[in-house]
């Protein structure tokens, strides 16, 4: 595990050169070990897609104390916590979905066989970035999988459905994307009174489920 | 309950109100956010007795004008050379505050003796600008809310600002965790050039203008965190100095990181300002934080000495020694 100081508050484990599944749970099972540690001056873990930060104070220890105390720990994938499955309620109106005609028309398929395909995933909670509760989520089908837009566009309301590649988001604030909007969601990420809002843990899984646009209410 | 009432006159724009920061969220998305900068920011709240962890409106180089329509309370000001001068006074019904830019700096913190009622997020006011979430923007029309407004004329007087940093001492780097996304000389050309700060700087950071740094496979790397003070680089070659509202990853590779301690001096500069880079090894970077910290303790502890006490030392020497003068008579 390659260790990279950043800064005067942080180190850097980088466990791979490339994402995939297998590199994801050992990282989940670090951020897991770490937090079970206690490791003095710790103050924050961020998990991501190859490597993961640890942040700490620099008043109270230092890169060298915290790298070996990270690479001390033995984290062990197979006891790793349970993923929590989630279901998202999704609407696939058209009026709602500016993108669903053009992306079946990309991929060559009926706009049901996109709901489907969509549908059909289980998607893995693999990083938050961007913004407060913006989860990114991989796991897409191939047969949906696009890049993304040469261009952002403008006003894409919070709630949406986005997707590009093998990854998809709940959007948490309306804002410009050059990703493809095929759904809609009440699903709020972020439930705003809990002490501890942000309902994804990184490591858990997200199902989708078709509503109506009445079940959705907009 | 006392209660001051302060209308919003005019305020430009990236006005927010901020407390010291939100901290331990960044795995969900959410950076610290809090000051710019953020020694002026604990400065402020030291010199109006405020807990260190109280809101504050954080101005910027657009200004902000407040009148007072009811109730009196006694404010801080604290910013770079911002006009007026660091000083604590009290506004009173009918009173205008003027806050503008003076001769260096780009945020100034307005801290008042009460309670600034404005909503939190994650037990924190700080203002996440791009989602809103905290505290919130500041804007012209708003009214703003004092509870448990005090007039406390102990602290009222001018304190010192700390100097104008020096523009032509580098700011200090760690070297990229990513050597390899750039080509060879990326590092060389990024730590031996001058770049200049462009308008494009807001609470999320700032982007320079200077000689471009070359990617060596554009945008292929995955998503990694990214902490204050990052420096990362587009696909244009362009340098960015991510600050207090910075994404928590992103897919640009980064050629060096800023030590959080020199992000508040990045901050307080200008659009058009130089600046150029140093890199320094981990072990330099801790010693410097902590040196940094120390200077900070010191600089607070001044800020904290009541004014008024200063007067009335001089008022009792002088009863002193006029007992005295009188006693030898």
């Amino acid at each position: 595990m390659k260790a990279t100081s950043v800064g005067e508050g942080a180190v850097l484990f980088q466990l791979a050169e490339v994402a995939d599944e297998r590199t994801h749970a050992a990282i989940c099972a670090l951020d897991e070990a770490i937090a079970a540690a206690d490791i003095k001056g710790v103050v924050e873990v961020v998990p991501a897609l190859i490597n993961l930060l640890v942040a700490f104070d620099p008043i109270q220890t230092d890169h060298g104390a915290v790298t070996a105390a990270v690479q001390a720990l033995k984290p062990d994938v197979a006891a790793s916590r349970t993923p929590q499955v989630h279901r998202v309620p999704v609407c696939y109106d058209p009026e709602l979905c500016p993108d669903l005609l053009e992306v079946a028309r990309l991929t060559n398929q009926s706009v049901e066989a996109v709901i489907a395909a969509h549908l059909g995933s289980e998607m893995r909670v693999e990083m938050y970035g961007f913004s407060p509760g913006y989860a990114y989520l991989r796991g897409l089908p191939q047969s949906i999988h696009l890049p993304r837009k040469p261009a952002a566009v403008r006003d894409i309301p919070k709630g949406s459905i986005i997707i590009s590649g093998a990854q998809s988001l709940i959007t948490t604030l309306t804002m410009p994307t050059g990703w493809w909007v095929i759904g809609r969601s009440g699903f709020d990420v972020i439930e705003s009174d809990a002490p501890d809002p942000f309902v994804f843990k990184v490591g858990d899984r997200v199902v989708y489920e078709r509503i109506s646009r009445a079940e959705l209410g907009v | 309950m006392a209660v001051a009432v302060l209308k919003v006159v005019a305020a430009g724009p990236l006005i927010t109100v901020q407390d010291a920061g939100r901290f331990g969220h960044m795995r969900y998305g959410v950076p610290a956010s809090g000051p710019m900068d953020r020694l002026a920011f604990a400065a402020a709240q030291v010199m109006i007795a405020n807990r260190a962890d109280a809101a504050a409106i954080e101005v910027s180089l657009g200004g902000l004008v407040l009148e007072c329509v009811e109730g009196e309370v006694s404010y801080a000001q604290a910013g770079g050379g911002f006009a007026g001068g660091w000083h604590v006074a009290t506004l009173r019904a009918g009173d205008r505050l003027r806050v503008q830019a003076g001769t260096w700096g780009s945020w100034c913190y307005l801290a008042f003796a009460g309670d600034l009622a404005r909503p939190k997020w994650l037990d924190s006011f700080a203002t996440h600008a791009i989602s809103g979430l905290g505290g919130g923007a500041v804007r012209t029309g708003d009214v703003l809310r004092i509870e448990n407004a005090e007039v406390r004329s102990a602290r009222e007087g001018s304190y010192d600002a700390p100097p104008q940093p020096d523009q032509a001492t580098p700011v200090l780097v760690t070297p990229s965790p990513q050597g390899r996304h750039f080509a060879d000389d990326a590092a060389d050309v990024f730590l031996g050039s001058t770049y200049e700060l462009t308008d494009a700087f807001d609470r999320m950071g700032v982007r320079l203008d200077g000689p471009s740094v070359v990617l060596n496979e554009a945008l292929g790397i995955p998503s990694e965190p990214i902490v204050r003070g990052s420096v990362q680089v587009a696909g244009d070659g362009v340098p960015t100095v991510l600050l207090a509202d910075h994404q928590t990853t992103g897919g640009y590779p980064k050629i060096a990181t800023v030590l959080s301690c020199e992000t508040d001096r990045v901050a307080q500069m200008r659009s058009g300002a130089q600046i150029s880079f140093q890199t320094v090894t981990p072990e330099e970077a801790v010693i410097h934080a902590r040196t940094v910290a120390e200077a900070r303790v010191s600089f607070l502890d001044v800020c904290a000495a009541p004014r008024a006490s200063l007067d009335e030392k001089l008022m009792q020497m002088n009863l002193i020694s006029g007992a005295v003068a009188g006693s030898e008579n």
